[in-house]
């Protein structure tokens, strides 16, 4: 029996030896892709993004329970920095799922970003994909802490929460661009501390605007995820969410776009392998980055000449 | 891309002092190793649990209370029942010599003590994560 044979049987050690082999990019990890692919796209992702500290892990704990407490399956991928000095990692995120069951409803993954810097790592659309073709129902993903512009998650995710605190900061924080405006919801956490009216009335007066046009109304949910406090009606919304998107088209919509970026990175990747490898062997690139450091010429008109000598055979 | 090493660290029991383990977590990171800590208080089901999810390498455990002789050999036992025994079981913690040598002989992969260098247990993990048979037919 292989361990695919053991996945599709619901051994929850083959998926995560399934992700492993995914995330190491081992021989064969495109054709074991080619084999999940069709059996993924009925779990609905979540995503959780927002900054350090904000309490990202504690909520999707709290979904999490409330969503197995309905008797569903549950996939989460929770994401921390690798060190860009030294490739090692601490993963702190089970620290705040200790409550989660372990009969099988909910299986949780730790992953690293091993250089990528949008807020989750690369493989991560595609351990979704294999959390999808396992059966589960949803899956949440949670990223690094991220400050204005890591945004990745909207290229993985059907709705996304934006978790901010009281101390997030005033009306111009929430008018800025960038991560105020990926959010389908907002969830301000640690909302018994001091200043979580102000951010509060601060994000509702800045979505007023957003929403006055929009079929969709941006809700603010106060939450207070250590003491499970309002998660039931931050998982409405989400909910409200889905339905609204669905009914709207902009699921589907959004899903296609998911599917066309994905195409061009992994075409980007490729090209970019087989551009290398071509230079390597055709072009002297020392003596070219020599020549622009020397003024003789610059890097757009090698960059031209690369790319035409790249495609003459 | 050579495969990254990844530790579960966890603290099983009732003891909350976690200095050590902090210490021994951020030296593997430092070592380039992805670490998994779980935090206090964690039972064996926990810990065998997490350890299968994350697919780690190797599982280290801290234990200052006393309890080891009956704490590793439970979590040995459970990660042999989920056919999971080839995961690398160390710990540390105030472990007396003849204990260390009736945990060693159940299967217990290695145990350190106090004055221990993070280096050397760096190194064990390592050498022992090297040694793991690992092969498998994936489709």
């Amino acid at each position: 029996m292989t361990v695919l044979d053991k996945f599709l049987h619901g051994d929850q050690s083959a998926l995560a030896r399934l992700i492993s082999f995914i995330e190491n990019r081992e021989d064969g990890y495109k054709r074991l892709l080619a084999r999940l692919y069709p059996l993924s796209g009925n779990a609905l992702r979540f995503g959780f993004t927002g900054p350090p500290g904000a309490g990202k892990s504690s909520l999707v704990n709290a979904v999490a329970r409330r969503l197995v407490a309905d008797g569903k399956r549950v996939g989460i991928i929770a994401v921390d920095p690798s060190s860009p000095f030294t490739g090692g990692a601490l993963l702190g995120d089970r620290i705040r799922m200790n409550e989660l069951p372990t009969d099988g409803s909910v299986y949780m993954r730790s992953m690293a970003t091993r250089g990528s810097s949008g807020g989750l790592a690369a493989a991560t659309n595609n351990v979704a994909v294999a959390l999808d073709a396992f059966g589960f129902d949803y899956v949440l993903i949670e990223t690094v802490g991220v400050g204005q512009v890591e945004l990745d998650i909207i290229d993985t995710c059907d709705t996304v929460v934006v978790v901010l605190v009281p101390e997030s900061g005033d009306a111009v924080q929430a008018l800025k661009a960038g991560l105020m405006e990926i959010a389908d919801i907002f969830a301000v956490n640690k909302a018994d501390r001091p200043g979580a009216r102000n951010i509060i009335a601060a994000l509702q007066n800045m979505l007023e605007i957003k929403a006055e046009h929009s079929p969709w109304k941006w809700p603010v949910v106060p939450t207070e995820a250590i003491h499970d406090k309002n998660i039931d009606t931050l998982l409405e919304q989400i909910l409200a969410h889905v339905a609204y998107s669905r009914e709207s088209g902009l699921f589907e919509r959004h899903r296609r776009e998911q599917i066309r970026k994905k195409i061009f990175a992994i075409l980007a990747t490729q090209l970019k392998a087989a551009m290398e490898e071509k230079l390597n062997v055709k072009a002297d690139l020392d003596h070219i980055v020599t020549r622009i450091y020397q003024g003789e010429t610059d890097p757009y008109t090698v960059g031209d000449e690369l790319l035409k000598l790249t495609q003459s055979e | 891309m050579p495969d990254k090493i990844r530790v579960l660290l966890a603290k099983p029991g009732l003891d909350g002092h976690d200095r050590g383990i902090k210490v021994i977590a951020a030296a593997f990171r430092d070592a380039g190793f992805e670490v998994i800590y779980t935090g206090l208080r964690q039972t064996p089901e926990m810990i065998v649990n997490a350890a299968i999810q994350e697919d780690v390498d190797a599982v280290g455990v801290s234990i200052l209370s006393g309890a080891h002789m009956t704490l590793f050999p439970a979590i040995k036992k459970l990660l042999a029942e989920r056919k999971a025994d080839n995961i690398v079981l160390f710990g540390g913690g105030i472990i007396p010599d003849e204990d260390i040598a009736a945990l060693e002989k159940q299967g217990i992969d290695r145990l350190f003590t106090p004055g221990a260098t993070t280096d050397e247990t760096i190194a064990f993990v390592l050498e022992a994560v090297g040694k793991r048979k690992k092969h498998e037919d994936i489709m």
